[in-house]
């Protein structure tokens, strides 16, 4: 499709650049084409005779090239930034963002590797709330970029794809662009994109630049893919191309909310349940989320359980009773769930150790609501939609978007008796918050002044330096047994940012760099914590956020070890009975071990480290916070415990 | 994918530590010694850290045993009791794999059983300004 119309564009620029079509007929042996200069081209230099076999020549300078109105768009869909490694399948449209554009709006983020620019981009958005553009090449770069793409399509984040590609093979340099060059670039990440297109002409650039856009930001979101053909970037825009250049209007589409009969059935019966439940996963999309969520499970009393997907309910609220998720599933008789990314193993036990069976976790007679919109768009190959769930009520729909219709709802039917009921449960529930928080600070104590450093005493000393900032916390937490939130106070959209969606590793480094990014304009103290195997992947992020100024706080989490792996080889020795002490063969990062400081500095990043007396460790991340308050990333290195 | 779903790990771990702690094991929330167990048998300290961590103990209850709501329950400084313990170990009900005799012999148990009681008190919790 798109290499017949290459060529003949290039063909039409060619016969608008020299004297006439005559020049592209003539023979073997007998052309020499005087180049004349482009249109629009007053200022290019006086090109050199060249004798080419075919008679065929493209003239390739210009003050106009594609790539600029390309730039036009994606400013038009007001991106901030553009995070690449450079790539010579987009080198025009690159020049065109440092050059035409600027190099603002979008701003150039040069990145070490692909995996780091799309994880970047997935942080970037869960701080945002609106897309990081990331360029790469159509083949190397996606290859090494389609990773990050599951992980960002797994957690449904948009991350909006620009991949450089030359269709037409007869105009591709010899060699590495041919290396470099593909039919079909998409096909790669197909199974994890939403929406993929290969523009064949400006226009049509145009036209699907914005629909991308578009498509990534509906619930579901997900990553989505545009190919730009190296000659579209480079060449120059011919008069008549030019007329018919236009940017379409973006115009977002609405996100999809519970029909009302379903939504006053969902009412009935968290109204009238005697143990309702809420879980959220990747609920709150924006800070309206947050706020929804709480005004629901108030004017309920219901407990929320949230499970981490994102920044859904804050911690030290009298309902959010996160620990105590088991005990509540158990007892619940109308579970409600949002956006859960695995219902079934939210209420469903899995076995795996002498014997694999299953069981329900809920009392018979329970029912489940459902609100996601991961029932209106699942792909067959990635196996990320999990058990299938027998619930009750299914509504397809965005629980954020369908929040405010059920708070509605459920105000219509509450009547005075049941006010009286719920704020007695509620009563209940604040002192059973209580008590698992005083649980947890108790938990704490042990192994305080362990070496390695507990987890505990780690998620406690940056507690104690950045709970008076105006903090965000940009990592991922399970590695940490969820210390942060069994101890700290989290009441804003953006000091959680959720995880990695696909549980691939080398996620936590750039998506913390990305979230950080995001995060600096509003001048917040980004904290990460970060896990060594994770770091170990792409480090190359950390000189990214030198180099860019990013403030970020780095505190890591060196168990030396991809520690659950240790545990998935201990339990299959166990089951196997035998070699119960070669876990750590293959599963562990010590002889020697990796000092992560020395490479953090080697990339121009302030790094103290590795610090194993837990006393050390909070005038250690005081004098990284003053580094981090000058606007640039600071890493300490802390010798942990496993979890 | 590099790793499960640590949510998935925790929740199977749930599983299995409710199910070990109506068979008597001891949770995250130490409760008091056992005192009506029979008593156990004497163990050597030293052998019985290095066992800890060179049998893989510590990968999910921590180096001092201290425990994770993630992977493993805290199992020191008050241990349930020593046929709790043997019992559980030879048959987990969980998601903690079985250690039978073959790998972990009784006198090793016993090793292992004495590291964890020899772990210290942990400070009191108003002792620990970060905490309050």
């Amino acid at each position: 499709m798109s290499k017949n119309l290459s060529v003949d564009r290039r063909r039409f620029l060619k016969s608008a650049a020299v004297t006439g079509a005559a020049a592209l007929v003539t023979g073997p042996g007998s052309a020499s084409t005087q180049q004349s200069a482009p249109p629009g081209s007053g200022t290019a230099p006086a090109l050199p005779r060249e004798v080419d076999p075919t008679g065929v020549v493209d003239v390739l300078t210009t003050d106009r090239p594609g790539g600029d109105f390309m730039v036009d768009v994606i400013k038009a869909l007001n991106f901030d930034y553009v995070a690449a490694n450079p790539g010579s399948s987009f080198r025009g449209f690159h020049e065109s963002i440092v050059n035409y554009g600027g190099n603002h709006a979008p701003e150039f983020i040069t990145c070490c590797h692909e995996e780091s620019s799309i994880a970047m981009a997935q942080g970037y958005f869960k701080i945002e709330g609106k897309p990081m553009a990331v360029v790469c090449h159509g083949t190397v770069g996606l290859q090494h970029a389609s990773m990050a793409i599951y992980n960002a399509y797994c957690d449904r984040v948009p991350v909006y794809i620009l991949a450089g590609n030359t269709v037409d093979a007869t105009l591709r340099r010899p060699g590495v662009e041919w290396d470099h060059s593909v039919q079909d670039a998409a096909a790669l990440v197909r199974d994890f994109t939403k929406w993929d297109d290969l523009p064949a002409s400006l226009p049509h650039f145009a036209e699907s630049a914005v629909r991308a856009y578009k498509i990534a930001m509906t619930p579901p979101m997900m990553p989505v893919l545009v190919v730009i053909d190296g000659g579209l970037q480079e060449d120059p825009i011919s008069p008549e191309t030019k007329a018919r250049l236009r940017i379409p209007k973006l115009t977002l589409a609405a996100a999809p909310q519970g029909d009302s009969g379903s939504v006053a059935e969902a009412a009935r019966l968290l109204v009238n349940a005697e143990n309702p439940v809420i879980i959220a996963d990747r609920a709150a999309r924006t800070p309206a989320g947050m706020k929804y969520l709480v005004e629901l499970a108030e004017t309920l009393q219901a407990p929320v359980i949230d499970q981490g997907g994102r920044m859904n309910f804050p911690t030290r609220h009298a309902l959010n009773h996160s620990e105590r998720g088991r005990e509540l599933v158990a007892s619940a008789d109308v579970i409600l769930g949002l956006e859960l990314t695995d219902f079934w193993g939210t209420v469903d036990a899995f076995r795996d150790s002498l014997i694999r069976s299953s069981r329900s976790l809920t009392k018979p007679g329970t029912k489940l609501i459902s609100i996601t919109a991961g029932d209106l768009y699942v792909k067959g190959n990635y196996q990320d939609f999990q058990r299938y769930p027998e619930v009750d009520l299914a509504m397809a729909a965005d629980a954020e978007a369908t929040l405010p219709s059920l708070i509605e709802a459920v105000k219509r039917q509450i009547t005075a008796d049941r006010k009286r009921v719920l704020q007695g449960r509620g009563s209940k529930l604040a002192d059973a918050h209580q008590r698992a928080f005083e649980r947890a600070r108790a938990d704490a104590t042990y192994g305080w002044d362990a070496s390695p450093v507990s987890t505990a005493r780690l998620s406690a000393e940056l507690w104690a330096e950045i709970k008076n900032e105006d903090w965000s916390l940009v990592s991922e937490i399970g590695n940490v047994s969820r210390w942060p939130m069994r101890l700290w106070s989290f009441d804003k959209s953006y000091q959680f940012i959720g995880g990695s969606g696909g549980a691939g590793v080398g996620y936590n480094a750039p998506a913390s760099v990305g979230a950080a990014l995001a995060n600096k304009k509003y001048g917040r103290l980004s904290v990460t914590i970060q896990p060594d195997g994770d770091f170990m992947y792409a480090p190359g992020v950390w000189w990214t956020a030198a180099h860019h100024q990013i403030p970020l706080l780095a505190i890591m989490h060196n168990n030396r070890a991809y520690h659950q792996e240790v545990m998935h080889l201990q339990r299959m020795a166990g089951r196997h009975n035998r070699g119960i002490t070669r876990a750590a063969i293959g599963t562990t990062i010590e002889s020697p071990n990796v000092d992560y400081a020395k490479i953090a500095q080697g990339m121009g990043v302030h790094a103290e480290g590795p610090i194993t007396d837990p006393k050390d460790l909070g005038p250690a991340i005081r004098r990284a916070i003053e580094v981090v308050k000058r606007g640039e990333p600071a890493l300490i290195d802390v010798a942990t415990q496993p979890r | 994918m590099k790793t499960r779903s640590w949510r998935l790990m925790a929740l199977v771990f749930v599983a299995g530590l409710t199910i070990a702690l109506r068979a008597g094991a001891q949770g995250q929330t130490a409760g008091p010694a056992q005192g009506s167990a029979p008593a156990a048998p004497t163990g050597n300290v030293d052998n019985g850290k290095k066992l800890f961590t060179s049998y893989g103990c510590y990968e999910c209850h921590g180096r001092e045993a201290q425990g994770s709501s993630a992977t493993g329950p805290r199992l020191a400084p008050r241990p349930i009791a020593f046929a709790a313990f043997s019992k559980y170990l030879r048959q987990p009900t969980g998601l903690m794999p079985p250690y039978t005799s073959k790998v972990v012999s009784d006198a090793d148990l016993a090793d292992i059983y004495a590291f964890l009681r020899s772990r210290p008190q942990p400070p009191a919790l108003d002792s620990i300004p970060l905490l309050k």
